[in-house]
């Protein structure tokens, strides 16, 4: 646990048996950075992707369609994956939802990327990135997905790029044959924006009980919980899947808690999230000390402890930095945490805690799952 | 030019003599800003650090691993001596090279910040008999932490040997030529049971699990590479080589294979292969040939790592002196207590850049590939405080180490002649006055 890598490929079993043995001419290192020698994508050290294609969605919007190293493991609409793209040298993990089908006839996979003003990957795979460029590709993960048995009717909300994991839903729900009753309230700024504004339109003929609400809040003004009685009389009897910006996933979280509904409610958000996850209040922070070490640091309520303990000089090890990749992740010797996520308070010693999405709730002692001495190399602490 | 406004003519480094250690020259607001002038100069580094370093390392590793694929492939023929000639000089660089340019500085963590895992010091293991975890105990902690500090740092004679005047003279060390001789010799497992603290154990105050653990490790790199140099790739050499002579026969000499079973066709066949030797030949051939590959790298990792500290020039310390050091006192003592190995760019490779021993040893995790370039703003920072900056030609280095490990296994010795402050050659000068001509 010290630095992010891909996901382990899914290798055919007779393969793995042969580089098992191969590896007694390889000591310490394996056959597949031999064989690498001669095609980088036969390493099966992580599993990579091959970018085969960039297919503009909008000004700012680019689906990467991605041809992985091995077999794809599969996966489900609305699950994300996340995706390691060097830059300048230096890699970089984001997670991004996957709008490719699965399973997808020639094995490809896809992401549809938006690009973040200031957005490092989102720049690069929008303006840099060409066919023939790697990536690395990160497990399948998230939870976000439609129910087992789909009866209930459905409403999904969207907000600008957050359209894309209730796009694979869609798309599933009509590869299903399914004759649910959906509405759907898309929010965006300007028209031009909205993504798989075609995809969406031939939806309406492929998907009986589907009604698409757009709303623009250029013209309209911003999306907010008290719309809902408008353009969906019947909300609360629906199973609501959310994907937007964090401030609306809390003006929503917070009204369905209010009009008791909260049950009916998944959200999903990727962007580091520091709300109170509508618990109620942060908590008052509180200092932590990492042992081993002479510095403690102060965080208040809603500054995770990576970023505390960044400021006060300790150089701790860090990948996605919006709690996916453990990469932080230190064990708890003493005190509680706070998910800054869902506010809920956590924290048995001996618990790993992922630090960039956690506060102290009151003092905490932390053990480092990886040291970094000043001036040298880190170090297993195993 | 110079901050300490002393006439350089004047100052006479010289350990006898009170204030003759380059450590008690500056004052502590001196030492202080040349701290802060070094990290600054890392830290310049690291912010420029880009796509051009990565495409570096991924270079060597290719390099490193196409000659190695190509050594061992060559050494399958080497019952033939030109063969195993080439296939042994091959298989040695490129055991040099994945131990120095590569595995030592990865495991310093130089190039953890590609946060590429398949390059980064906890993921990286190296092809030598020490386990990567007790080397960047020992070596990255223990080592560049307390460097030359006698008493502290291990390295300063490995538990072993008297390398400084200040460790006591003890008869054991009579025997200094002979430990220097094996370990130059078996350099990868003196470095392996480094970490082991042979003078806890020869106390008896080392934890015994403790111990069994840290030799199981040792056991498990040892068989690895046991297991790969002296077993697997000879039997390889072997079968490859047996195939090949029976495939010889069935095209050239069919008839000889025609009989009925063992009495007759393959009888005949065997016994030809055994007289020939088919299989043990090849097999002992590619067998010698790791065996040398491995003591190249040993003698060859040996030379450049006692010339790292051990010269005459370097200067070591004791606890006292270093008592409440500060940053920028630690820079000092890095600066001053390492020496450098004069030589062309492949030399610097094949050193793993630890020809820039000082640059190494001011920044541990600095991208090797960048030790050349700062090392002329090493040196005119060491001009302007009036400090030296070690280095010398590879022999001359090699040749003070041995001079003084012979002189300090007899008991006395020291202390050794110290070079003044640095002034840069006169002919390296571009601001002369004089633009170049033509």
């Amino acid at each position: 646990m010290s630095v992010e890598s891909g996901a382990r490929p899914r290798v055919p079993r007779l393969q793995r048996r042969l580089m098992k043995g191969a590896k007694a001419l390889t000591f310490p290192f394996l056959p597949d950075d031999y064989l690498a020698l001669i095609n980088p994508m036969w390493s099966a050290r992580e599993l990579q992707g091959t970018i085969v294609e960039l297919r503009p969605e909008t000004e700012r919007a680019t689906t990467v369609v991605i041809r992985p190293s091995f077999r794809w493991p599969g996966h489900r609409a609305g699950q994300y994956v996340r995706i390691g793209v060097e830059h300048t040298g230096v890699r970089h993990w984001r997670a991004y939802t996957l709008t490719s089908d699965s399973p997808h006839p020639d094995g490809l996979i896809s992401i549809s990327v938006r690009r973040v003003d200031g957005g490092r990957v989102s720049s690069f795979l929008n303006e840099e990135a060409r066919p023939g460029m790697t990536v690395t590709l990160g497990a399948v993960e998230g939870t976000f997905c439609l129910p087992e048995r789909a009866g209930s009717p459905l409403l999904m909300i969207s907000a600008g790029s957050g359209v894309t994991p209730i796009f694979a839903m869609l798309r599933e729900l009509v590869r299903d044959g399914a004759d649910t009753d959906v509405v759907h309230i898309h929010s965006e700024r300007d028209a031009e924006d909205v993504m798989f504004a075609g995809q969406f339109e031939s939806l309406g003929s492929l998907l009986p009980g589907y009604r698409r609400v757009e709303r623009l809040s250029s013209a309209d003004g911003r999306l907010t919980p008290a719309d809902l009685d408008r353009l969906c009389p019947d909300w609360r009897q629906r199973d609501t899947f959310l994907s937007g910006p964090p401030e609306m996933l809390t003006d929503f979280s917070a009204h369905f808690e209010a009009e008791n509904c909260r049950e009916r409610l998944s959200l999903e958000h990727f962007q580091p999230f520091a709300g109170d996850g509508g618990a109620g209040g942060l908590g008052q922070g509180g200092r932590v000390r990492f042992r081993g070490r002479d510095v403690t640091a102060e965080a208040d309520g809603s500054t995770p402890i990576l970023v505390a303990g960044e400021s006060a000089g300790v150089p701790l090890s860090y990948g996605c930095r919006m709690g996916i990749c453990h990469t932080c992740d230190c064990k708890l010797v003493s005190g509680r945490l706070r998910d800054l996520r869902t506010g809920e308070v956590f924290g048995q010693p001996g618990q790993m805690a992922r630090i960039c999405v956690s506060a102290p709730e009151g003092d905490v002692e932390l053990e480092e799952g990886h040291i970094v001495i000043d001036g040298t190399a880190p170090r297993s602490k195993a | 030019m110079t901050v300490t406004d002393a006439d350089p003519d004047q100052i006479v480094y010289d350990g006898t003599i009170p204030g003759g250690h380059p450590l008690h020259r500056l004052t502590p607001e001196q030492v202080e800003e040349l701290g802060r002038e070094l990290q600054a100069l890392h830290d310049e580094v690291y912010a420029d650090l880009n796509d051009t370093d990565a495409a570096y390392i991924r270079r060597i590793i290719k390099i490193q691993r196409t000659l190695a694929a190509g050594s061992r492939a060559t050494l399958v023929a080497s019952r033939f001596w030109p063969a195993w000639l080439l296939g042994t000089a091959g298989l040695g660089t490129a055991k040099i090279l994945e131990n120095m340019e590569l595995g030592h500085n990865i495991l310093h963590g130089q190039w953890d910040w590609m946060n590429d895992p398949n390059i980064h010091s906890s993921t990286w293991d190296w092809d030598t008999a020490s386990p990567a975890s007790a080397w960047k105990h020992s070596h990255n902690y223990v080592h560049h932490t307390y460097t030359n500090i006698v008493g502290k740092d291990k390295d300063v004679g490995y538990e072993i040997m008297r390398v400084d005047e200040k460790q006591p003279w003890e008869p054991r060390y009579l025997g200094q030529p002979l430990y220097n001789a094996l370990l130059a010799l078996l350099f990868e497992y003196g470095v392996a049971v480094h970490d082991l603290d042979v003078d806890a154990i020869r106390a008896g105050t080392k934890d015994p699990a403790e111990f069994r653990e840290q030799m199981r490790e040792i056991g498990k790199k040892v068989l690895g590479q046991v297991l790969k140099d002296y077993v697997a790739w000879p039997a390889v050499s072997g079968l490859l080589m047996t195939l090949t002579e029976v495939g010889a026969i069935a095209l050239f000499n069919p008839e000889a294979a025609i009989g009925d079973g063992l009495r007759g066709g393959a009888g005949n066949v065997l016994k030809r292969l055994v007289r020939r030797r088919s299989f043990r030949e090849p097999f002992r051939a590619t067998l010698k040939a790791n065996v040398a590959a491995n003591l190249i790298r040993n003698l060859w990792t040996y030379s450049i790592i006692f010339c790292g500290h051990f010269p005459e020039q370097a200067w070591t310390f004791t606890e006292e002196e270093v008592a409440n050091e500060t940053r920028g006192g630690w820079y000092l003592r890095q600066l001053i207590g390492a020496a450098n190995i004069d030589g062309g760019p492949l030399f610097h490779i094949m050193s793993g850049n630890l020809s820039f021993q000082v640059e190494h040893h001011l920044f541990p995790d600095m991208p090797s590939s960048r030790y050349q370039e700062i090392a002329p703003r090493v040196r005119e920072i060491c001009e302007r405080y009036d400090l030296p900056y070690n280095t010398g030609p590879f022999f001359k280095q090699i040749g003070s180490v041995q001079k003084k490990l012979l002189r300090l296994s007899l008991p006395g010795g020291g202390p050794w002649p110290k070079p003044g402050p640095w002034r840069e050659p006169v002919a390296d000068k571009t601001d002369a006055g004089l633009p170049a001509f033509p």
